[in-house]
């Protein structure tokens, strides 16, 4: 259909048509380059590329050593999970976004959820309980994500000691997410109207012990780099981009904060009773890579403060439900963890298959159908640890939605990049670029 | 929203349950009435008292779940957008993206772009609709208003095929460069598996049966 297309040039062989598509445009680049008598380079940067966080390419304009145009290219790890969710029921969805951003699952899954219950009109009915937990892990998994932009971030400017401490704390962190809800990532723990099931016995005890742990052990990063000569010389005045910048280009998060803005969700528009924990917003006034860095290790702190009051709330209101009353939404079955694995708790098995034919109706039907929507359509934002994660949810009265959208931080934020990299050096791109921590599953989705 | 009939949304076979003649109502939401409640009222008379042409530019104002919605006109959209970001009292100042949703029953109003829309300095939210006809899906971008729209217009070109005018460089975003058709729309024919078993095909998801 396309005769001629500069990404990606056609040939036809015995088995048809193929197409290649990336580097097909680099015969094009050259003939235009060797027309102009100025000194450019064009370099094309990843996708497969370990500094670019990912499968992100950027082709990057060079006159010596000084980057004058660059540009992102996205779309590499496009799943079609919108898409996807159209043809599952309401709560099957959750374990579709919880895949976008697959470093800040449990917060998409809660933007997700936040925006069903809008839409149902369950806001308030939502256990105290349920909104503790959602708490609790999503604080535990902004650590965990911070880990990864931390580690990933120093590795990809060639320090590498950072990232091992940095991976070390976050496996701490996976293993209570494991102990909770099964599984390390990807867990699809948040459901519309609660959580999957109840925290497991000593699950208090254990994250408090690892709260302690990670405390004492976050120290070993902040030795390695805050004030450390060659990390503030690789960072600091680096991927510039002040207020203004980040107001126009939609950015936000810590990048947002780093030019002094205290814009945080959590204070500004509270969602899970955050309103009711006591933490700082962290801001820092460089607007540079080294001012971002600062944020995210003092973050840590901060959710640390969170999940420790979450544990005390959580104690105080052990044994009240983790989802809503109304049976017509709430998931029929409570899930446990067994030795080999996730699955239907005994309990619930022994009921419907031995005691009650109308437990049984029940759960067929919730768990096959699914319960309807009334129509309209809600947008419900979390503050993840890149930024606002925003979902748009339609619905037209069914059973599986008519339109999921999300707004994903790193989409957005990576649009910075050319603001950030161009007249500067093309070694600071990589720390510009990693100051914004994108995460290619939830850029691409 | 689509009519359907039957619990399955088929029809002729496959419907065991009884309630083959079913219709379940589509819900139309109307524009809302007085007052809007919250900070609703204070931002469209905001807004009217800065933008002349307010009657004529927004079409439906709608309050649902505590959320404002004001529908605008395509040709009204730019110098809305514009109002909102830059008078004193609203200072919309940032822009969450643009979102299509395809309704094919819409008669001659079949895409809608969706601008969720934040301002930091009174800390509220509203949203922008806009309908455009299959026919010609042409909306003014807003890259000049919220250069952050970029990319986000580029997905909606992308997944629904609305064209932005004016946009700088209005290209494929997470589809390939020479992907045929905009997957998100509804009737973007979609594969399935050609597995066969004693002579039976494996439907793809959207002509499954299922619950509606």
């Amino acid at each position: 259909m396309t005769t001629h297309d500069s990404y990606a040039s056609a040939t036809d062989t015995t088995e048809g048509r193929v197409y290649s598509v990336t580097g097909g445009d680099w015969d094009s680049l050259v003939t235009e380059i060797g027309q102009t008598k100025e000194e450019r380079v064009v370099v094309n940067m990843g996708p497969q590329h370990p500094s670019t966080h990912g499968v992100l390419r950027l082709v990057l304009e060079l006159e010596g050593e000084t980057i004058t145009e660059a540009r992102a290219g996205i779309g590499y790890l496009h799943t079609g999970i919108e898409k996807n969710t159209e043809y599952r029921t309401w709560t099957q969805g959750v374990t579709f976004v919880t895949r976008m951003d697959y470093l800040a699952p449990i917060f998409n899954e809660t933007a997700y959820c936040l925006g069903v219950e809008k839409l149902l009109g369950i806001t308030g009915d939502i256990p105290e309980r349920a909104s503790e937990i959602r708490v609790l892990m999503m604080e535990l998994n902004r650590i965990s994500s911070h880990m990864v932009a931390l580690g990933t971030g120093a590795l990809e400017l060639g320090a590498l000691s950072p990232m091992i401490f940095a991976f070390r704390e976050r496996e701490k962190v996976l293993d209570v997410f494991e102990m909770i809800s099964g599984l390390r990532m990807n867990m699809a723990y948040v459901r519309p109207g609660g959580v999957a099931q109840d925290l497991p016995k000593g699950a208090i005890t254990k994250i408090r012990e690892t709260v302690k742990e990670l405390r004492h052990n976050f120290k070993d990063n902040e030795k390695l780099l805050v004030g450390n000569t060659i990390w503030m010389m690789r960072t600091q005045g680096i991927g510039y981009l002040d207020l203004a910048g980040c107001i126009t280009l939609g950015i936000t998060g810590p990048v947002l904060r780093s030019t002094g803005m205290p814009w945080d969700l959590r204070k500004t528009d509270p969602y899970c009773g955050y309103e009711n924990y006591e933490f700082d917003v962290v801001t820092t006034d460089t607007c540079d890579v080294y001012g971002r860095f600062l944020i995210r290790m003092q973050e840590l702190e901060q959710s640390l403060r969170i999940i420790e009051q979450a544990c005390d709330k959580l104690e105080k209101s052990e044994g009240q439900p983790v989802m809503v009353a109304d049976k017509k939404i709430a998931w029929p079955s409570q899930l446990s963890v067994g030795s080999d694995g996730i699955g239907n708790s005994l309990d619930h098995i022994r009921e419907i298959m031995g005691t009650s034919m109308e437990s049984l109706i029940h759960h067929f039907k919730l768990v096959t159908e699914g319960f309807r929507v009334p129509a309209g359509q809600v947008y419900a934002a979390v503050e993840s640890p890149r930024g606002e994660t925003g979902v748009h949810l339609v619905s037209d009265g069914g059973t599986r939605p008519y339109r999921v959208h999300f707004r994903e931080p790193s989409f957005n934020n990576l649009q910075a990049t050319s603001a950030m990299a161009e007249g500067g050096m093309i070694a600071d791109v990589i720390g510009a670029v990693a100051s914004i921590d994108p995460v290619m599953g939830g850029v691409d989705r | 929203m689509s009519e359907t009939i039957g619990m399955f949304g088929t029809s002729g076979s496959g419907d065991t349950s009884g309630f083959g003649g079913l219709v379940p109502s589509a819900a139309s939401v109307g524009s809302s009435e007085r007052p809007y409640g919250s900070y609703f009222d204070e931002v469209t008379d905001e807004l009217e008292r800065a933008y002349p042409e307010f009657s004529d530019a927004i079409e439906k104002v709608i309050v649902d779940r505590g959320e404002l919605t004001l529908h605008v006109k395509r040709e009204k959209l730019f110098d809305t957008a514009m109002k909102l970001r830059d008078t004193q009292s609203l200072r919309f100042e940032i822009c969450l993206g643009v979102n299509g949703v395809h309704y094919p029953e819409d008669k001659s109003r079949e895409l809608h772009a969706v601008y969720p829309l934040l301002s930091m300095t009174h800390n509220r939210r509203i949203r922008l609709e806009v309908s455009v006809p299959d026919a010609d899906p042409h909306l003014p971008s807003l890259v000049e208003v919220w250069a952050g729209n970029n990319w986000h217009e580029r997905e909606t070109w992308d997944m629904f095929g609305i064209i932005f005018d004016g946009h700088p460089g209005l290209t494929r975003i997470l589809m390939p460069d020479d992907w045929p058709g905009h997957p998100q729309r509804k009737d973007y024919p979609l594969g399935g598996i050609p597995i066969e078993y004693k002579g039976a095909t494996f439907p793809a998801p959207s002509e499954r049966r299922s619950y509606q």
